[in-house]
């Protein structure tokens, strides 16, 4: 299997949207050598905005170009835009209904040896909360551009995560094309155990079910690149099949997609066995990616141990 | 460019269009028991010279791609807003009267999904000069000779946002926004002076790249003048206009007092501000 960079793929996808579409303006915060989107603005410098150093200015000037009928594609490391910009995100874009793309890149702890600082683990418990946004966390790298397709597509406050690190190409083209929002994908049949991820963590997740394929267990890997909304249907017909949910994050345990499964979940009054798997409301640290994953308790071998221990009872 | 003698008529005219609508400011914050009299009564008159005279604007056709854009980054203010809305014709008087009310179009800080007229939300203060400079962008973009107003509260410009704007908007070289700055030295907590130090206001935003003009905010010439004059610069810049106000202006008193930034008046106090603005009123219309 190949490890492409998420990030590569939105650059050359907004160049792409770009080609297509002349309403599709690009903005960064000093950061669009990282988040790719230099690619947009080399090839459509009209259309580009570097805004600075200066975050909070960047949502709301987001916001104003989409009240002229712009898609405003807006683009730094998940701890600066949601982190900084709440406020801006919530007035300008969320509560205005501004056609405002935040995708942001470096989201999670594999963002490694620059630290806590530069990892973000809340920005889906922020997002998710704001009425009229929607949350995307796409796990396979040519996703992450069909995530990009979408969000031009459809009107309205979006948010998009994607992680540093390389990612491994899990789907094939007609899978990507079929995506749509508020809808998952199930990458893998399984009837004794769901496990639900999203991002890097879904490879792991299907690494952990190969591993628990030879124990015996026949786990289910269902991709939630799409947090909210959430494909409520398929979880709820996988964990009423399996009785048993495990979710796989690299968010905090709180307010993440986990909390939004275990909300479904109680709330149909589903009667299954359920963990959550996150950054245990620690702060992350300096570290290998690896060893981060290890470290925090996310990475396969921690699934698989999870798994097989809500399997053993 | 409209380029327009402010003769003593139309001067007379937009004072008296201000009047009325600082007396619809009053009747809607009395009746909804709350509100911001002090920076409505402060900014009305600045808003009445953009709709009723300086803007380009089609009450009928709110989202006209072509129209000018106001911005009231200083939400608090909204009531001022929708009564020049109402008056202009963007939605029915009558709903004045529902301010703050469950199911309102008109919500306590401006709210543009359920207000016809309005650009964007405010309320949390600082965000509103950024969102212009985005309107402002799109307008070089789209080559559109739109012009993008917006109002600041001289507390507002506290915020470090609005200085992220201020300087994007002159790297940008964005001379289609003018930004007009409610300078009533008064805050919540105090005089402007005393809180944070706004001073020297003049030169803080020349020195970010800005044209500066500097008036009396309650002279509708003035106003007027400056409008003009900010939209007939050709050096690339965006220019502000130092509006130099009073808090609470026209009910005497609530002129300079602080109680008067977010109390509302009860009916006593109502009815004292009625009356001195009815006066005022006559005296515009030319009666007796
Ligand atoms: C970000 C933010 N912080 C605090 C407030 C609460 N607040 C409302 S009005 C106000 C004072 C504003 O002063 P100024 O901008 O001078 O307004 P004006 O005097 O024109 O009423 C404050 C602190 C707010 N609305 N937004
Ligand atoms: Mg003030």
């Amino acid at each position: 299997m190949k490890k492409i960079n998420p990030r590569d793929v939105y650059g050359e996808t907004l160049v792409k949207l770009g080609e297509q579409n002349p309403n599709i303006v690009v903005l960064d915060a000093d950061l669009s050598k990282s988040t790719k989107t230099y690619k947009f603005g080399e090839r459509f410098p009209d259309r580009f905005f570097n805004m600075g150093i200066a975050e909070a200015n960047m949502v709301s000037v987001a916001a104003g170009l989409a009240s002229c009928g712009k898609i405003v594609f807006a683009s730094t490391f998940a701890v600066f835009v949601p982190g900084k910009t709440y406020d801006q995100i919530r007035m300008s874009v969320a509560y205005s209904n501004m056609n405002v793309k935040l995708f942001c890149t470096h989201a999670g702890i594999n963002v490694g040896k620059d630290g806590f600082s530069h990892q973000m683990i809340e920005d889906i418990a922020l997002m998710r909360v704001l009425p009229n946004m929607k949350v995307f966390a796409p796990s396979d790298p040519y996703q992450a551009g069909r995530v990009a397709e979408l969000m031009a597509e459809h009107y309205g406050p979006m948010y998009a995560r994607v992680s540093r690190e390389p990612m491994y190409q899990i789907y094939e083209r007609d899978v990507l094309e079929e995506m749509e929002i508020g809808k998952s994908i199930k990458v893998r049949e399984g009837d004794d155990i769901t496990l639900l991820a999203h991002g890097l963590m879904l490879h792991e997740c299907i690494l952990a079910a190969r591993d628990l394929e030879k124990r015996g267990i026949s786990a289910e890997v269902i991709d939630i690149w799409s947090i909210k909304p959430l494909n409520e249907n398929e979880i709820i017909k996988s964990v009423r099949k399996t009785g048993r949910v495990i979710t796989v994050e690299e968010h905090s345990i709180i307010g993440g997609a986990g909390s939004a499964v275990a909300e479904l979940i109680a709330e149909k009054g589903i009667n299954a066995k359920f963990k959550r798997m996150g950054i245990m409301d620690v702060f992350s640290e300096s570290g290998d990616p690896r060893d981060l994953f290890e470290k925090y308790g996310i990475s396969k071998e921690h699934i698989v141990k999870n798994s097989m221990e809500m399997c053993s009872d | 460019m409209k380029k327009h003698v402010h003769d003593n008529e139309l001067v007379r005219k937009l004072n008296l269009i201000a009047t009325r609508m600082r007396k619809k400011i009053i009747e809607m914050l009395y009746r909804a028991k709350s509100g911001h009299p002090g920076g409505c009564l402060s900014a009305i008159d600045a808003i009445v010279a953009l709709y009723f005279h300086h803007m380009r604007h089609d009450p009928k056709n709110p989202k006209d791609s072509n129209r000018d854009r106001f911005i009231l980054s200083k939400g608090h203010a909204a009531p001022a807003l929708y009564a020049v809305l109402a008056e202009c014709g963007y939605f029915d008087k009558k709903e004045l009267l529902r301010l703050r009310e469950i199911n309102s179009i008109l919500q306590g800080h401006p709210a543009n999904t359920l207000t016809p007229g309005v650009e964007v939300s405010t309320g949390s203060l600082g965000q509103g000069l950024s969102f212009a400079v985005g309107v402002a962008l799109a307008g070089k973009l789209d080559k559109k000779d739109y012009r993008v107003y917006v109002l600041i509260g001289d507390g507002e410009a506290e915020e470090g946002q609005i200085w992220e704007a201020a300087a994007s908007a002159s790297h940008y070289r964005l001379d289609n926004l003018i930004a007009m700055l409610d300078r009533n030295r008064l805050q919540i907590d105090g005089t402007t002076e005393e809180i944070y130090g706004l001073e020297p206001i003049v030169e803080r935003w020349e020195s970010f790249g800005w044209n500066v003009l500097e008036i009396d905010g309650h002279d509708m010439k003035q106003i007027l003048d400056a409008l003009d004059k900010a939209c007939s610069f050709k050096n690339g810049k965006p220019t502000m206009i130092i509006m130099n106000t009073i808090k609470g202006k026209g009910v005497s008193f609530m002129e300079n007092n602080l109680k008067f930034h977010g109390i509302a008046p009860n009916e006593e106090e109502y009815k004292m501000a009625m009356k001195e603005l009815e006066e005022l009123e006559r005296k515009l219309e030319g009666k007796k």
